[in-house]
């Protein structure tokens, strides 16, 4: 039984938490919040993408560091715990795992050695309405190698070098340039970038795949796993802030962390962390091992991570008191975020939905 | 991360279900009188083998063994119906504190038997004035010669009608802190002057019992430990809690799909409901995140680790969610769920004894509240609470109920 990190990957993170604390620190994160003009930090992209993260599960003959899953959730839950505002999952959990799962050998070789040294962008685009991504929803039709259509939200669209596109009939890959043009969107997380994109006869190329929403599907269940991680290292800083700042908060005498309506507050969310945390490394192990089990663990992972890092963003705030209200403090980068983690690969009904399903087939199998 | 044992886990486990599989079938093909024969006879047998206590030295009937290797065997025995609930608080906490603290005859005397199942123990800690609070209990032990006589009253003992000994702490100091001024002792539970009644619960059942003492005589060779050192022996016993790798209680999030399935709600079956599908996924969410902590707390074992704090949270989500899911299910059953005979129930009533067993669950071995401090105090270092008891001496305390 080995249902941690290994010794390696424990070191990997450290190294990862060490880097980010230099080189991403509020500051950096409130420089995107406060820049309109600022799509993310150009300067932190560039430092990860020379730390190789970006290519950490892509195989070495694509340029990657061909390492496991595993290590890109160790680097994941640092860049959650950072707040990092880089658009690093859209272009690794979303893009590469696409290009991972069903580029062809010349779609890969093309793209994913681009990915690994930062040099291209990624951004996955499905949503193109208010509500859940399904097949009724989906208007963008791609016929003879063009592609037309709408999509909003897409996150890191503006600044994208390549787009994933789901279509009525399957994922699509698209290059920035003719047909495609971009409006920035104002978003609840303007730490992270969004765009509405209008592609009108954009050259496309297929990815393989399943037809329709199948495909988006199998993307967003590597995704989501990836995804956990970054709530889980969000959540587990909002921990550590609230507990900071009630043992330095003095009220009625005494610092507040001394009262149970805050002691036991506090004792819930790492509650919730916990179980988000045990269901991510479940997920981890699915994810990489490529289990049948895949989409039931990532769905438990979600919810799981989505739930604590929801409750513990908005009960930070809460313990703050009426600083935690103001611009300035930073409990509202996570509280932003959490929304952001949230809803950018669907929205936790929507894998409660995913989760049961999944479950009644293995039930009825 | 992986679930696979390493290749001496897998060596040990293969031997376990063997030599489960062997004797069980023994074990089964015998007669026995009752359950609690049955049950004598197989601690008897694991003990013959090594398996009765495996983390226990050779030298106690033990099996010379680590954490891991207790888990692996626990595993594997759970998959077979041999589950006697009768030895655990003995051999669990109370001989581990005999061990501990008794000279060498004494020891001599008593583990042997209680491993094999030949005697049991029983823990005597809570009082109806000390339940959270258990350095706040009043039974008076007073010395007389060689003696201590004792009087007062111990409530919630678990098996205390089926056992032969116990662990008590009793307050042989009223003059200082409540803290220092108690005592163990171990004791014959038939002594003259011991009453022992069962509780009846609000569910139903009788699990635990008062224990009544009136003059009753405990030799003070049978004292555990300093006099007036007691919370320091008690604090031994409550850290050999057996490591809480267990599997679930009762209802779970499988019940309840099953039920759902074959449920008519007011427009199809309940699982086609959208709202309780919500529901189900996040009792799901809950019941998973405990396994899964569980595997956690089995890797630190297995690395020869002590578990981190994260083996607290389970109770908390255990109970809580016994409750909810329990009472979902009744409620879903619509006028019908205020039914409580099992012959006309869904799973032979199930959810109905889990709507009366939680509330016992979310308090006994520590209330979600006196969890939530621990984590709160323990786990993220957070202040203790202000004891305004801390320095009195335990006559001069106030008391409420």
């Amino acid at each position: 039984m080995n249902f941690d990190y290994s010794d390696d990957q424990k070191m990997l993170k450290d190294e990862a938490r060490r880097f980010l604390a230099a080189k991403c620190d509020a500051k950096v994160v409130r420089g995107v919040l406060d820049h309109d003009d600022r799509a993310y930090d150009a300067a932190l992209w560039k430092a990860v993408a020379e730390q190789g993260w970006l290519g950490t599960a892509i195989p070495e003959a694509y340029g990657g560091l061909g390492l496991g899953h595993v290590e890109l959730c160790a680097l994941a839950e640092e860049l959650g715990r950072a707040c990092a505002p880089i658009p690093f999952a859209s272009t690794v959990y979303f893009v590469a795992e696409a290009l991972m799962l069903f580029g062809s050998e010349a779609q890969k070789a093309k793209w994913l050695p681009r990915i690994a040294t930062g040099e291209a962008i990624g951004a996955f685009a499905t949503s193109e309405r208010a509500g859940p991504v399904t097949q009724a929803s989906l208007h963008t039709v791609a016929t003879g190698g063009t592609l037309s259509g709408e999509k909003i939200p897409v996150t890191d669209g503006d600044v994208a070098d390549l787009i994933v596109v789901l279509a009525k009939d399957g994922l699509y890959l698209v290059e920035k340039g003719a047909g495609v043009s971009a409006e920035v969107l104002r978003t609840l997380d303007p730490t992270r970038s969004a765009a509405k994109l209008v592609f009108d006869s954009a050259p496309a190329e297929r990815l393989g795949g399943d037809d329709g929403i199948v495909a988006m599907q199998a993307v967003f269940d590597r995704a989501a796993v990836l995804l956990a991680f970054e709530q889980l290292g969000g959540a587990d800083r909002c921990l550590e802030m609230a507990k900071d700042y009630a043992l330095e908060r003095f009220a009625f005498g005494r610092a507040i962390a001394g009262y149970q309506a805050i002691k036991h507050k506090l004792a819930d969310i790492y509650v919730k962390n916990e179980i988000a945390r045990s269901n991510a490394y479940y997920g981890a192990w699915a994810l990489n091992t490529a289990a049948a089990e895949l989409p039931l663990a990532a769905a438990t992972a979600r919810v799981a991570a989505s739930e604590a890092f929801w409750f513990a963003s908005k009960e930070n705030i809460q313990t703050h008191g009426g600083i935690g209200f103001t611009w300035e403090a930073d409990p509202q980068l996570y509280y932003r975020r959490s929304r952001q983690l949230s809803l950018v690969a669907g929205a936790p009904a929507t894998w409660r939905e995913r989760l049961v399903s999944q479950l009644e087939m293995r039930n009825a199998a | 991360m992986d679930f696979n044992d390493t290749a001496e886990e897998a060596g040990y486990r293969a031997a376990a279900r063997a030599w489960l599989e062997k004797n069980v079938a023994e074990h089964k093909a015998l007669p026995h009188a009752d359950d609690m024969a049955a049950a004598r006879s197989w601690q008897a047998r694991k003990a013959a083998a090594g398996y009765a206590q495996i983390t226990w030295p050779k030298e106690w009937g033990g099996g010379g063994g680590t954490p891991i290797q207790g888990v692996i065997f626990g595993q594997e025995e759970a998959k077979f119906p041999v589950q006697y609930g009768y030895f655990t608080i003995g051999l669990g906490m109370c001989v581990p504190t005999v061990m501990a603290f008794a000279d060498e005859e004494t020891k001599k005397r008593f583990v042997g038997p209680a491993l094999r199942g030949e005697e049991i123990w029983s823990q005597l800690f809570s009082e109806p004035a000390g339940g959270s609070d258990v350095a706040a209990i009043r039974t008076r032990a007073v010395r007389d010669g060689d003696d201590w006589v004792v009087n007062g009253q111990k409530v919630w003992t678990s098996g205390a009608h089926y056992s032969d000994y116990g662990i008590v702490l009793v307050r042989t100091n009223v003059d200082v802190p409540k803290h220092k001024g108690l005592t163990m002792f171990w004791l014959d539970l038939r002594s003259p002057g011991i009453e022992i009644r069962p509780i009846h619960q609000m569910s139903g059942g009788s699990n635990f019992n008062e224990i009544y003492f009136t003059d009753v005589r405990i030799p003070d060779s049978q004292r555990l430990g300093a006099v007036d050192d007691g919370w320091k022996v008690a604090l031994v016993t409550l850290m050999n809690e057996r490591l809480a790798v267990g599997g679930g209680v009762g209802a779970s999030p499988k019940e309840i799909l099953a039920l759902a399935k074959d449920l008519d709600a007011a427009d199809g079956p309940l699982i086609a409901d959208p709202a309780f599908r919500q529901r189900l996924a996040d009792w799901y969410v809950q019941a998973e995140g405990l396994r899964n902590t569980r595997m956690r707390t089995i890797t630190a074992l297995s690395r020869g680790q002590t578990p981190g704090p994260e083996s607290s949270i389970g109770k908390i989500i255990a109970a809580n969610q016994l409750q909810d899911l329990g009472n979902a299910a009744v409620e879903a059953e619509d006028q019908y769920g205020i039914i409580a005979d099992p012959a006309l129930l869904p799973l032979k009533g199930l959810f109905q004894t889990a709507v009366m067993n939680a509330p016992g669950l979310r308090i006994a071995g520590g209330t979600d509240e006196i969890l939530k401090n621990i984590i709160a105090e323990r786990v993220l270092g957070l202040p203790g609470e202000i004891r305004v008891d801390k320095d009195a001496a335990f006559r001069d305390l106030p008391v409420g109920r």
